[in-house]
């Protein structure tokens, strides 16, 4: 270690040196970075959960363009819009085609007894190209009355009952008074939406809900023709439709909007969103604490280097060196136990939790930052270091 | 045209403090001190000792009058040029001051690398060299911690002369060492300031070192009362 730093650095590692000569203070300001690490990817694994979570359902569509309500949130959190805009839209130039999509929140009861929630997608059996090709190999059988697709991860239904679909044994539960059978199965993972997901025809979703009808749809599909531009028929769709009715978006746009929603209009995204911050402070604050007492500590020896002809750059050095240090010794144990901590969380509540590369670079950039920062602003304290003081 | 002389005092006032406070600890000192020799500086406690070192050393602003080290006016001189000149200067300190984190070795290097990165083996070869005629071989990778007060002091002053410096000075460098191990330290510089030509002014009250001196100058009050040179 003294000798890979004294390359690097061209002098003597007295940062490293010097932070590892006080091993209490290694250890409880490794752990302050540390625990700031797992603080930040603990808040941002499930504010990307949350993310996924969004703009899973978004997997099942196959459509270009979508029009919604301008009441409505988001893909799932949706208002009506009523079925006339569709025929208007269909007359639009570059619209090559146009279905409706209708939504609802589905009380189950399992065969054991215990009720559950699916997010139900009610789709036109007939029509394969506005899902995406996943579901559209087993839409076809979706025509037979009260059958379903149902997501794998739906919870409170076993890995094997999902197994036993997928092996070609239905699987039964109780809705609203019917009976429906899954008949096979799809992988959209929603987790902080619902229970599970589920897709239907119209037509069974009709009779799941009774007060829905085919005149009110949540959101309507729109393919355009090949090799037109997405954007250019959505802003003549925007010209052709009532803007304070109908709101129109590429299936880009819906998503990045839903985000954008879930993330700053809904408290469990703010939540997650301070929940960052407050971590990123806890590692700030530590970290500050730790460098600004180290250089208190050795004003007597920095005096003594300033009055060896040592400049301003060469005390820099080492506090940033420290800060440095810190920020890679914490980093990978906040790593590592984060992974662990996520497998917990997904093997316990099922929530799409996963440590990605982006995230993982973007957190120890952001540590490197942080604990620069809070060097630079223990660094004030090397002001009070004069050589003069010392005879 | 170059100045012979290291050091060139002239007219050298200093004060302390502002308004009220303000008071006067350097008075009109004028003093040449030659390539060279060994110098002490005696005076009894206030008598602004430690403050002419400091100013000599370029560790303190000059106010007024001027001061002449190894050719360059400390007046109005920038801090750049400050720390230039500092690393051509050797500080020996009453306390060690040795970084606790770093051995020995690695304490002496600090007064190399202050020159610049330099090469690594050389520099090490040159800090053992300087703790064995300090008659350290032995504690070479000790930590300060482990080391009695004369040991800390001896690795204190192979730092300070390691770099060769031009100028030695130090301010009662004996003050925290018993007998034996104070006469040790005085007679290791003395002969190292000898075999390389550098000039030691030192601040002492042991009787024993005046004999070693070439010059001794007594302050008080701030004044110059008595300036002799031995022969
Ligand atoms: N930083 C300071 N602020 C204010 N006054 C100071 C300061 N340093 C020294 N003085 C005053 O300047 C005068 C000279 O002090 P100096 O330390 O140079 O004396 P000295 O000869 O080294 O004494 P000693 O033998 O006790 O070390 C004293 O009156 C002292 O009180
Ligand atoms: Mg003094």
């Amino acid at each position: 270690m003294n000798k890979i730093l004294s390359l690097l650095f061209g002098r003597l590692p007295i940062g490293w040196l010097q932070l590892s000569h006080s091993k209490g203070r290694l250890i409880a300001a490794v752990s302050g970075v540390a625990f700031a690490n797992l603080l930040v990817f603990m808040q941002l694994g499930i504010l990307g959960a949350l993310n996924s979570s969004t703009v899973a359902p978004y997997s099942l569509l196959g459509a270009d363009i979508i029009l919604s309500s301008q009441a409505g949130n988001t893909l799932t959190d949706s208002d009506n819009v009523a079925q006339v805009w569709m025929f208007q839209a269909l007359s639009v130039p570059g619209v090559a085609a146009a279905s409706p999509i209708f939504i609802g929140n589905l009380p189950i009861t399992l065969v054991d007894g215990t009720s559950a929630t699916l997010l139900t997608f009610g789709v036109d059996a007939t029509k394969l190209g506005f899902v995406s090709p996943s579901i559209a190999k087993s839409l076809g059988q979706l025509t037979i009355e009260n059958t379903a697709l149902i997501d794998k991860g739906t919870r409170g239904v076993p890995a094997d009952v999902i197994a036993g679909i997928e092996a070609g044994n239905p699987f039964s539960f109780e809705a609203n008074g019917r009976t429906l059978s899954a008949i096979a199965t799809m992988n959209v993972s929603g987790g902080f939406l619902a229970d599970g997901m589920m897709v239907t025809s119209d037509q069974s979703f009709f009779r799941l809900f009774g007060a829905r009808t085919s005149a009110a749809p949540n959101h309507i599909l729109l393919q355009v023709d090949e090799g037109v531009s997405h954007d250019a028929v959505a802003t003549r769709l925007r010209a052709a439709l009532p803007a304070q009715s109908v709101k129109i978006q590429t299936l880009q746009e819906a998503a990045g909007a839903d985000l954008a929603f879930m993330s700053t209009q809904r408290p469990t995204g703010i939540i997650f969103g301070f929940g960052v911050f407050m971590g990123i402070l806890v590692g700030l604050v530590i970290v500050y604490q730790v460098l600004s007492t180290d250089v208190a500590d050795h004003l007597r020896e920095y005096a003594t280097f300033k009055a060896m002809g040592y400049g301003n750059t060469f005390f820099l050095g080492i506090v940033f060196e420290e800060a440095i240090v810190l920020a890679i010794f914490g980093f990978i144990p906040g790593l590592i136990v984060s992974m662990g901590l996520y497998a917990g969380l997904v093997s316990v509540t099922g929530l799409p939790v996963e440590m990605d590369i982006g995230r993982a670079v973007l957190v120890f950039l952001g540590t490197l930052t942080a604990c620069t920062i809070s060097g630079a602003i223990a660094t004030r304290r090397l002001a009070r270091a004069d050589p003069a003081d010392l005879f | 045209m170059a100045n012979l002389d290291p050091i060139h005092v002239q007219g050298l006032d200093h004060f302390f403090g502002a308004g009220d406070a303000r008071k006067q600890a350097i008075f009109d000192i004028n003093l040449t001190i030659k390539r060279g020799s060994l110098t002490i500086l005696m005076g009894p406690s206030g008598s602004g000792k430690t403050t002419l070192l400091t100013l000599i050393g370029a560790l303190r602003d000059v106010q007024t009058g001027h001061i002449r080290v190894l050719d360059r006016e400390l007046n109005g001189a920038d801090e750049t040029a400050l720390v230039q000149l500092r690393r051509r200067l050797g500080f020996i300190f009453q306390a060690h001051n040795l970084h606790e984190s770093l051995t020995a070795t690695q304490n002496v290097l600090m007064g190399l690398q202050v020159h610049g990165a330099g090469d690594a083996a050389k520099q090490r070869i040159a800090a053992h060299h300087m703790l064995d005629l300090l008659g350290l071989p032995d504690r070479r990778d000790y930590l300060p911690g482990s080391l009695s007060g004369g040991q800390k002091q001896r690795v204190a002053v192979a730092r300070a002369l390691v770099s060769n410096p031009e100028i030695i000075l130090a301010d009662e460098p004996t003050a925290a060492l018993d007998k034996a191990s104070g006469q040790t330290v005085v007679e290791l510089l003395k002969a190292l300031g000898q075999q390389r030509g550098a000039t030691t002014i030192m601040v002492t009250h042991d009787p024993r070192i005046l004999e070693l001196a070439d010059r001794i100058i007594t302050l008080e009050d701030g004044r110059i009362v008595s300036d002799k040179t031995n022969d």
